[in-house]
C-alpha cells in the first residue's frame, strides 16, 4: 500500500477513487445532470438495449458528459425498440427509438452536446396518472 | 478498475443486521454471480441509512430505489426484475402510511425532506469499512488542510467561528474547549472520543461510528494537532462491538495509508488513536469518571476544577469531546466556520441528530438543523404517533431531561430553548409518549435508570434517587398523601444541589418536569387512587357488566387465583381482594362483559 505523503498525494488518490461513489452521488441529485433511461424489457434486451446501454456509460464518461444512465422497464413503444427517454436539466424529457449504437452516438453529439433534435423522436402522446386530476 | 453499472446499497447498522442485512448481501452477491453481473453490478454494506423503523434497507444507485423491510428470499426478486429488466419491485417499495401512496425514491419520503447531514453526511452511503470511500468523499482533506496550511490557532479559531457547541449534551462551545486546552502547556496531552453512550433509547454515536469511523480519526487528528496533542483515545463501550470492529478496521487502514502515525502528510505532526473499553456505566459518560476508567480505577466522578483540559488522563490537559461533536469537524473545516455558522439558530448552530423512539410512526435516525419544531421531527419526518393515538409528551435529554408537551410542540429546538422549557438536549435521544403512557410510570422508569447506575460515591444521589425511587412505588400504588408530594419535590430540588457530578444533579429533572407538566395525574394517583393512563397495575380494577354477563362461568374456570364466583346462567363477580389482574379472565370473556377501570 502507497503512503499519503503529501496533500497533493491525497488530492490525486480522490480525483482516482472518485468513480467509486460517483454513481452514488450522481444518484442523490440527477436532476443536476443529464439522465437517460434505457428501456430494458425483454423486447428492448433482444433489440440490443443493453448494448446501447454498455455504449452510453462509456461515451459519455469518456467525453466528459456528466450523466446518470439508468434502466428501465418496458416503455410501451415495443415497435421502436430499442428506445431511449433523455432529460436534460430543467428540460422536457424526450424519447428516442430505434437506437442502436451509431443512434446513441449522434443522439450524444447532436441532442446532449448542442440541442439539436435528430430523427427518432417518439412524440408523447400519453399523460401520466400524477396529471390526471 | 471495473466499471459498475449500478450500485446496490444495504444497511449494516446493528439494528438492520439483526434483521438479518447480512444474509441479504450475501444472497444479492450470490444471484448477481449466478447471473454473471458481479463485474456490474457492486454490492455494498453501509452504515445506517437512520430509517430503522423499515429496515432491513436496501437502497440502489443511480436510479435512487428505495426498498424497505427486506427479506434474504426477497433478493433473487430485486436482481430478476430491478436489476435485470428494470421493474421495480412494487411491494418492497415505502407506502407513506398518511397518503397511502408508494414512494420509490427516498428524496420524495417525509422522514428524509426536512433533513440535513452533516454527522451522518457518509452514513448509509460509504462502506465504512473502506478508507478509499471515505477518501473519495473528501476524506481526510481537512486534517490534510489544517496540517499544511493553517496554525493551531487558525483551527481553533474556526472552530469557535463556527459556533459548534458539545453535541454529548452540556452544550459547551467546542472551539473554547480546544482552546483552553492548547493553553496549558505539559509534555503530554491526550485527545479524547468520549462514546459511552447510555441514554436509554440514544443510539446516533454508535451509528456513526458504525456507518463513518473515519469522520472521528479525522477529526481527533485535527483536534490533536490544535492542542498539541499526540495521542487520541477513544473510550467506547464493550456492549457496541460492531463499532468497535470497524473502528480497530478504521484505525489499521488509517496507519496504513500514513494518515495516523509520524509524519502525517509529510509534516512533523505525529497522531495516533487507541481504543479503551468501558463496561457500560452511565455515569463514565461524565468526563471525569470517563478519565478515571481509562486509567483503570473505579469510574467516579472527582469534582471539577480541575477540568480534564487542565488535569485529565494521567494527570495531563485532556480534551473529551463527543462522536458527534468530532464529526462535524471535517466539514467544518472544508467548507468554513461561515458556511456552518449560516445553519441553525443564534445561538446553537448547525444540526443536531436525534433518535426517534417510543410511541412514533418512524422510528429512527435523523439529522436536522437546530431550530427545527418538535412538531416537525415528530409529525412530519418521525410521521405522527402509531396506531392514531393522541401525542401525550415526548423525553428529551433522557434519564438527565425532562419532558415536553403539546405546548411545546412549536418550540424551535436548540440547547436554550429546551432548558427554558425545562428539559434539555442531552445527547439527543427522543423517546415519544401517547394517551397510553403514565407520567409517574415514565418517572419512575427513568429514576430505575439513575438508582441502578449511580456510582454510590456521593449520598444525595447514591441514598436520596432510591428514596425518590421508593415515594413514587408509592404513588404508583396509591398508597402516597399529598404531603408525599410535596416531600418529593424538595428532595429532587436537595439531590439536585448537593449531587457531586451530572449524573445525580440532574437525575430528578423527569419528576420535576412530569410535576410541573402533568400534576393532575400525580394527584389523581394520591387522592382518587387512579391512573389516568390505566397503566399502574395496583390501581386498576377488574369488574364484570352485569348487563353483558351470561354467567358462561369461562371467566371463573380460566382464573389461576380462583376470585371470580358465581352460579351457572347468574351474573359473575371478581372478588378485588384476590384479583391479581392478570387479565386473564378478559382474554377468554367472549361477551366484553369484563372492563378495568
Amino acid at each position: 500500500m502507497t503512503k499519503i505523503k503529501t496533500l497533493a498525494d491525497l488530492k490525486k488518490m480522490k480525483e482516482e477513487l472518485q468513480a467509486k461513489v460517483d454513481l452514488r452521488e450522481k444518484g442523490d441529485s440527477p436532476e443536476s445532470y443529464v439522465q437517460i433511461k434505457v428501456g430494458m424489457a425483454t423486447s428492448g434486451i433482444a433489440s440490443g438495449a443493453k448494448e446501447v446501454m454498455d455504449f452510453l456509460i462509456e461515451a459519455l464518461e469518456k467525453r466528459n458528459i456528466e450523466a446518470v444512465v439508468t434502466q428501465t422497464g418496458d416503455m410501451g413503444y415495443c415497435f421502436a425498440e430499442p428506445t431511449i427517454e433523455v432529460k436534460k436539466p430543467g428540460e422536457e424529457p424526450i424519447v428516442f427509438g430505434y437506437v442502436d449504437v451509431k443512434k446513441a452516438d449522434e443522439i450524444i453529439e447532436k441532442y446532449i452536446k448542442l440541442g439539436e433534435l435528430v430523427d427518432g423522436i417518439i412524440p408523447v402522446n400519453y399523460q401520466i396518472i400524477d396529471e390526471k386530476k | 478498475m471495473t466499471k459498475y453499472k449500478m450500485h446496490l446499497l444495504v444497511c449494516g447498522g446493528t439494528g438492520c443486521r439483526a434483521s438479518a442485512s447480512d444474509s441479504i448481501v450475501e444472497n444479492l452477491k450470490k444471484e448477481l454471480e449466478n447471473k454473471g453481473l458481479q463485474d456490474e453490478v457492486q454490492v455494498i454494506m453501509t452504515g445506517c441509512f437512520g430509517f430503522c423503523e423499515k429496515g432491513p434497507i436496501v437502497k440502489v444507485s443511480p436510479d435512487n430505489t428505495f426498498y424497505v423491510q427486506v427479506k434474504p428470499e426477497d433478493t433473487a426478486e430485486i436482481i430478476e426484475e430491478h436489476i435485470i429488466k428494470g421493474r421495480q419491485v412494487g411491494r418492497l417499495l415505502y407506502k407513506d402510511p398518511e397518503k397511502k401512496e408508494t414512494v420509490a425514491d427516498s428524496k420524495h419520503m417525509e422522514f428524509y425532506k426536512k433533513q440535513i447531514r452533516i454527522a451522518l453526511r457518509n452514513c448509509g452511503f460509504i462502506d465504512p469499512e473502506n478508507l478509499d470511500e471515505y477518501i473519495a468523499r473528501d476524506g481526510y482533506a481537512a486534517l490534510g488542510k489544517c496540517l499544511t496550511e493553517m496554525k493551531p490557532q487558525d483551527v481553533i479559531k474556526e472552530i469557535i467561528d463556527s459556533g459548534l457547541r458539545g453535541r454529548g449534551g452540556g452544550g459547551f462551545p467546542t472551539g473554547l474547549k480546544w482552546d483552553i486546552a492548547s493553553k496549558n502547556h505539559a509534555d503530554q496531552k491526550y485527545v479524547v472520543c468520549n462514546a459511552d453512550e447510555g441514554d436509554p433509547g440514544a443510539f446516533m454515536d454508535r451509528s456513526i461510528l458504525e456507518g463513518d469511523p473515519h469522520a472521528v480519526l479525522e477529526a481527533m487528528a485535527i483536534c490533536g494537532y490544535s492542542i498539541g496533542a499526540t495521542k487520541g483515545l477513544i473510550y467506547i463501550r464493550a456492549e457496541y462491538p460492531l463499532a468497535i470492529k470497524r473502528l480497530k478496521i478504521a484505525i489499521d487502514q488509517a496507519r496504513e495509508y500514513g494518515l495516523l502515525g509520524k509524519n502525517i502528510f509529510g509534516t512533523d505532526f505525529e497522531f495516533d488513536v487507541e481504543l479503551r473499553y468501558g463496561a457500560g456505566a452511565f455515569v463514565c459518560g461524565e468526563e471525569t469518571s470517563l478519565i478515571h476508567s481509562m486509567e483503570g480505577l473505579r469510574g467516579e466522578p472527582t469534582i471539577k476544577p480541575p477540568f480534564p483540559a487542565e488535569k485529565g488522563y494521567l494527570g495531563k490537559p485532556t480534551n473529551v469531546n463527543n462522536v458527534e461533536t468530532y464529526a462535524n469537524i471535517p466539514v467544518i473545516i472544508n467548507k468554513g466556520a461561515n458556511w456552518f455558522n449560516k445553519i441553525g439558530t443564534e445561538k446553537s448552530k448547525g444540526t443536531k441528530v436525534f433518535a426517534l423512539a417510543g410511541k412514533i410512526n418512524n422510528v429512527g435516525l435523523i439529522e436536522v438543523p437546530m431550530g427545527t419544531t418538535l412538531r416537525e421531527v415528530i409529525f412530519e419526518i418521525g410521521g405522527g404517533i402509531k396506531d392514531g393515538k393522541k401525542f401525550k409528551a415526548v423525553q428529551t435529554g433522557g434519564p438527565s431531561g425532562g419532558c415536553l408537551t403539546e405546548k411545546h410542540l412549536d418550540t424551535p429546538i436548540d440547547f436554550d430553548n429546551l432548558i427554558a422549557a425545562g428539559s434539555m438536549m442531552g445527547s439527543g435521544g427522543m423517546i415519544v409518549m401517547d394517551e397510553d403512557d403514565c407520567m409517574v410510570s415514565v418517572a419512575k422508569f427513568y429514576l430505575d435508570f439513575t438508582v441502578e447506575e449511580s456510582c454510590g460515591k456521593c449520598s444525595p444521589c447514591r441514598i436520596g434517587n432510591r428514596r425518590l425511587y421508593e415515594l413514587l412505588e408509592q404513588i404508583t400504588k396509591g398508597k402516597a398523601t399529598m404531603e408525599d408530594l410535596s416531600r418529593l419535590r424538595n428532595m429532587c430540588n436537595v439531590i439536585k444541589d448537593t449531587s457531586l457530578c451530572g449524573l445525580g444533579q440532574t437525575s430528578p429533572n423527569p419528576i420535576l418536569s412530569t410535576m410541573d407538566n402533568f400534576w393532575d395525574e400525580y394527584v389523581a394517583h394520591v387522592i382518587d387512587h387512579k391512573c389516568p393512563a390505566g397503566q399502574c397495575k395496583d390501581l386498576m380494577k377488574y369488574e364484570i357488566i352485569p348487563e353483558n354477563c351470561v354467567g358462561c362461568t369461562a371467566c371463573a374456570r380460566v382464573c389461576p387465583v380462583g376470585a371470580i364466583t358465581g352460579e351457572k346462567k347468574q351474573t359473575h363477580y371478581i372478588d378485588p381482594s384476590i384479583c391479581i389482574k392478570c387479565g386473564a379472565c378478559i382474554e377468554r370473556c367472549k361477551f366484553d362483559a369484563i372492563i378495568v377501570k
